[in-house]
């Protein structure tokens, strides 16, 4: 019994933070059909901010849910500023371009920080169950990934910004229709994306440590659960989350940790192949 | 009367709600050469595609001979003899012109032969001088007969045309149709148009489509006297 | 038909200058400057398989360093087991193809779009890393081939002259064996791209839709041409692992396949005389700034510029931006523009073809 708890508190955490690491790069594909290879980075970025600053005085909780969305959407507005409004419609130039700016980053910080991992530790200790211990950090993460996915649900649903954002999803010329200037929709579109990547990448710092190339290590997971979630950026990063998470957790349990990744990953081919439009092109289409 | 050599059994295509063409029984003869028409989104250009495996259809059949090729892929499909010039230029744009009909050419014919097949029909189609210009760089109206040339360089037993005329100058337009004619000699073919005097130039078969499926089916010349057909087509053209 | 003869020139002048190195290095250059050029021809020929894919075929693989690291790792176990190199060569070349053709039919069969054929090739290469990187345990061989996980293996054996064991290539044998192989490679899709297969998979790249309609299976000619893409790529991983006797997961690593996608692009899609080009002046670049070795000095910028990735990811995206044909093809089209403003054989000079060069 207490085993079971365990699990389930270890599935809900996998699920949690695949949506969390995943739910940036599905706004800025799902919106602006940007395939951003650098998303990796902008979590790397996002964990380096928080402990930045947290070495600096600023409370961890103000580091990682203030100071990284904020620095890693600035730096995303930046971004897409220089470089991706000159490759809108060009999706393969966009990836190759997105793919040069995270080997960037990644030796830009190499160069500053050094090729060794650095850690904030996880607070607020831990709790029993049974024979069992775990962090309640792993509770914490799951609400954060409630918490943002409840208040972007919010903003597309009862906000004008999320009326003009799901106006640009459905048709790119809604957005000039509605009086809004679309490179400035673009630019916020990729900013607000990129801030959610940075609070996700903040937020898993204290579990993963932060290193250069950790990015490497959420691309193709984030990758997967968008693509596999499909055109609906709420309902696709939940459902898909939900999927590969549950699948990850038990290949993890039965196996070891690397064969969860691998399985996760292969489960994910094997249903791109199977439903190309994602979950949501198949099921609950009408989704957000 | 001889077996069709095309024939479609209610044949539908659905897009989610939207129901492109319905329950369209069509037959066409060994030779023959019908024009379709039909206003914009009547669902002509639907159909095309689901001739030639480039859409599946939701419902019914399409026989070509008798064998059902409903579900058949495009290239098998155009390897059974079902060529088809698209409303853009489908084309080879990076490729020469010559280049491009030796790759239709290439399917039947193979080295000395196929190249006397590409120049043969670089000269049918009026592209012989500039035959090694990138296809990108020709006007509308000459990537037109580019696209012809791949098609009849394939020898299909049937042609689909979709608006071979369209943007083209009046001495284009006789041009085409004195080729169409031509081809129709040898060739069964079904040919999109919505201008009437290219029309009467060529076909004695009328077809029209409207909402998506058959209106009517009859002479030109009682398309064009038919009040139903200019309520939902001809009544600006007609005028025009 | 002077475009024939530019071709024929182009030829010829690419066949003189790799024999004429092929003779002249080892006898000009000391040891280890020969050594260093052999791994800059492996390296060209896994770029040739990238040119060949995606340049031609216009396939985008981001995952291209599987097949490389398959060869590698193929040769590396079979030659633990078997002793003599030349079944561990082959398998090195069949077992990446057949993955490939596997991989392959699942994609193009699947008609998977374009833009996530990148995200399967690369999450492919994503399993195989993770899968090779925890196997240091012993218990993890392949008859008597540790596969040694994240430690690699070390300790290869070398290839030997085909059917005895006793007479293994030597240091300067292995650098005529790669320049070898790389012209027999450049030579070799050059033919197979002026055949018929060639010019079918270029109109395929040019109009998948047109290509279909006239009746050609574009899923066969993808197939067949990622197939044997991954021969190609499996070959120089043999040679790789030849070279440095060791192999390591770092091989099926995202850098190694990014570094093979700036290759093909800094060079030119399209052309396969530039991802060659492009290939080597990148190592060259790499050798130069000492980007693989830890850097002595603790000042930032020497830190900047003996960072590889650094450096890779601004080529890579000023030459997405600035220069997206890459450089052979827009030298071309300077030279071809320069000469028809001389107003000289503006006429006689072709426009630039697609497949040449």
């Amino acid at each position: 019994m207490d085993l079971v708890a365990l699990l389930t508190i270890q599935v809900l955490y996998a699920i949690a933070s695949l949506a969390l690491i995943s739910v940036g790069l599905a706004i800025i594909f799902g919106m602006m059909r940007v395939i951003n290879l650098a998303h990796g980075e902008f979590l790397m970025l996002g964990g380096y901010a928080a402990i930045v600053a947290t070495n600096h005085g600023t409370s961890i909780w103000i580091a990682m849910l203030v100071v990284a969305p904020i620095v890693v959407g600035l730096i995303g507005v930046i971004v897409e500023r220089t470089i991706i409004r000159f490759l809108y419609g060009r999706m393969i130039d966009t990836m190759l371009a997105t793919w040069g700016l995270s080997l960037f980053l990644v030796g830009l910080t190499t160069a500053i920080f050094g090729n060794t991992t650095v850690g904030i530790s996880a607070p607020l200790g831990s709790f029993q169950i049974g024979a069992y211990r775990t962090s309640v950090y792993t509770l914490f993460v799951i609400a954060v990934a409630v918490v943002v996915l409840a208040a972007i649900f919010a903003l597309m649903r009862w906000t004008r910004l999320g009326l003009i954002a799901r106006g640009t999803m459905q048709n790119a010329n809604m957005a000039a229709a509605l009086g809004v200037n679309p490179s400035r929709v673009y630019a916020i579109t990729f900013g607000v994306g990129a801030a959610l990547s940075g609070l996700a990448g903040a937020v898993l710092a204290p579990v993963s440590g932060v290193f250069p190339t950790i990015g490497v290590a959420y691309v193709a997971k984030s990758f997967i659960t968008v693509i596999g979630g499909g055109a609906a950026i709420l309902s696709g990063t939940v459902s898909a989350s939900a999927l590969f998470g549950t699948i990850n957790q038990i290949a993890t349990f039965v196996t070891t940790p690397v064969f969860g990744e691998v399985t996760l990953l292969a489960a994910a081919i094997v249903l791109i192949r199977l439903l190309p439009q994602g979950i949501t092109g198949r099921f609950f289409r009408r989704g957000l | 009367m001889a077996a069709p050599l095309l024939q479609t059994q209610d044949l539908s295509m659905h897009f989610g709600g939207v129901r492109a063409v319905r329950h369209v029984n069509f037959s066409l003869a060994e030779g023959e050469l019908r024009c379709l028409i039909g206003p914009n989104g009547a669902g002509k250009s639907t159909f095309f595609k689901m001739l030639t495996g480039q859409l599946e259809p939701t419902h019914g059949q399409v026989l070509f001979r008798g064998k059902d090729i409903s579900h058949a892929h495009a290239h098998d499909i155009a390897r059974l003899g079902i060529g088809i010039k698209t409303q853009v230029p489908s084309v080879f744009d990076g490729l020469s012109v010559r280049e491009n009909i030796w790759l239709a050419a290439n399917r039947l014919h193979s080295g000395d032969e196929a190249r006397r097949v590409v120049d043969e029909m670089l000269q049918r189609v009026g592209l012989a001088n500039g035959a090694e210009r990138l296809v990108g760089q020709l006007a509308h109206g000459q990537r037109q007969w580019v696209e012809l040339g791949l098609v009849l360089a394939t020898d299909p037993e049937l042609i689909l045309l979709d608006e071979p005329a369209a943007g083209m100058t009046h001495e284009e337009v006789n041009k085409t149709a004195e080729l169409v004619r031509e081809i129709n000699r040898t060739k069964a073919l079904i040919v999109v148009e919505h201008d009437m005097q290219f029309i009467r130039m060529i076909a004695k078969q009328v077809t029209v489509f409207n909402q998506g499926s058959v209106l009517v089916e009859d002479t030109v010349e009682n398309i064009m006297r038919n009040p139903k057909v200019r309520d939902i087509y001809l009544g600006k053209q007609a005028a025009a | 038909m002077n475009a024939r003869w530019l071709n024929l020139v182009g030829l010829g002048l690419v066949g003189a200058v790799g024999i004429a190195f092929l003779v002249l290095v080892p006898r000009v250059f000391e040891l280890d400057v020969v050594l260093e050029l052999t791994v800059y021809m492996i390296m060209a020929i896994l770029a040739l398989s990238l040119a060949l894919i995606w340049g031609y075929g216009g396939i985008l693989c981001f995952g291209q360093s599987a097949f490389f690291g398959l060869g590698a790792y193929t040769y590396a176990i079979a030659m633990f087991n078997v002793g003599e190199s030349t079944l561990p060569l082959l398998l090195a070349v069949i077992v990446p193809a057949a993955f490939a053709a596997l991989l392959g039919y699942f994609m193009f069969y699947g008609r998977i779009s374009d833009v996530y054929l990148g995200v399967i090739t690369l999450t492919v290469t994503l399993i195989l890393f993770n899968s090779v990187n925890s196997t240091a345990g012993p218990e993890f061989h392949i008859g008597s081939a540790r596969l040694g996980g994240f430690n690699g293996i070390p300790g290869i054996p070398p290839l030997n002259f085909p059917g005895n064991k006793a007479a293994p290539i030597d240091l300067e044998g292995m650098f005529y064996l790669a320049t070898a192989a790389l012209l027999a490679t450049y030579f070799g899709l050059r033919l197979l791209l002026a055949s018929r297969f060639g010019r079918i998979i270029v109109g395929i790249r040019e109009n998948e839709r047109r290509a279909e309609l006239l009746g050609y299976d574009p899923r066969a000619y993808k197939l067949a041409t990622f197939t044997i893409g991954g021969a190609l790529a499996g070959f120089a991983g043999c040679l790789f692992a030849n070279w440095g006797n060791f192999v390591s997961p770092t091989i099926f690593g995202l850098a190694q396949s990014a570094q093979i996608i700036i290759w093909v692009i800094v060079g030119g899609r399209g052309t396969l005389i530039g991802p060659i080009v492009g290939c080597i002046g990148i190592q060259w670049l790499t050798t130069a700034l000492g980007a693989n070795q830890p850097s002595g000095g603790s000042d930032l910028w020497a830190k900047i510029f003996a960072n590889a990735p650094l450096i890779f990811g601004i080529i890579l995206i000023a030459f997405v931006l600035l220069v997206p044909k890459g450089l052979v093809p827009t030298l071309g089209d300077i030279g071809q523009s320069l000469l028809a403003s001389r107003g000289k054989g503006a006429k006689r000079l072709q426009p630039k073809r697609a497949e040449e060069s």
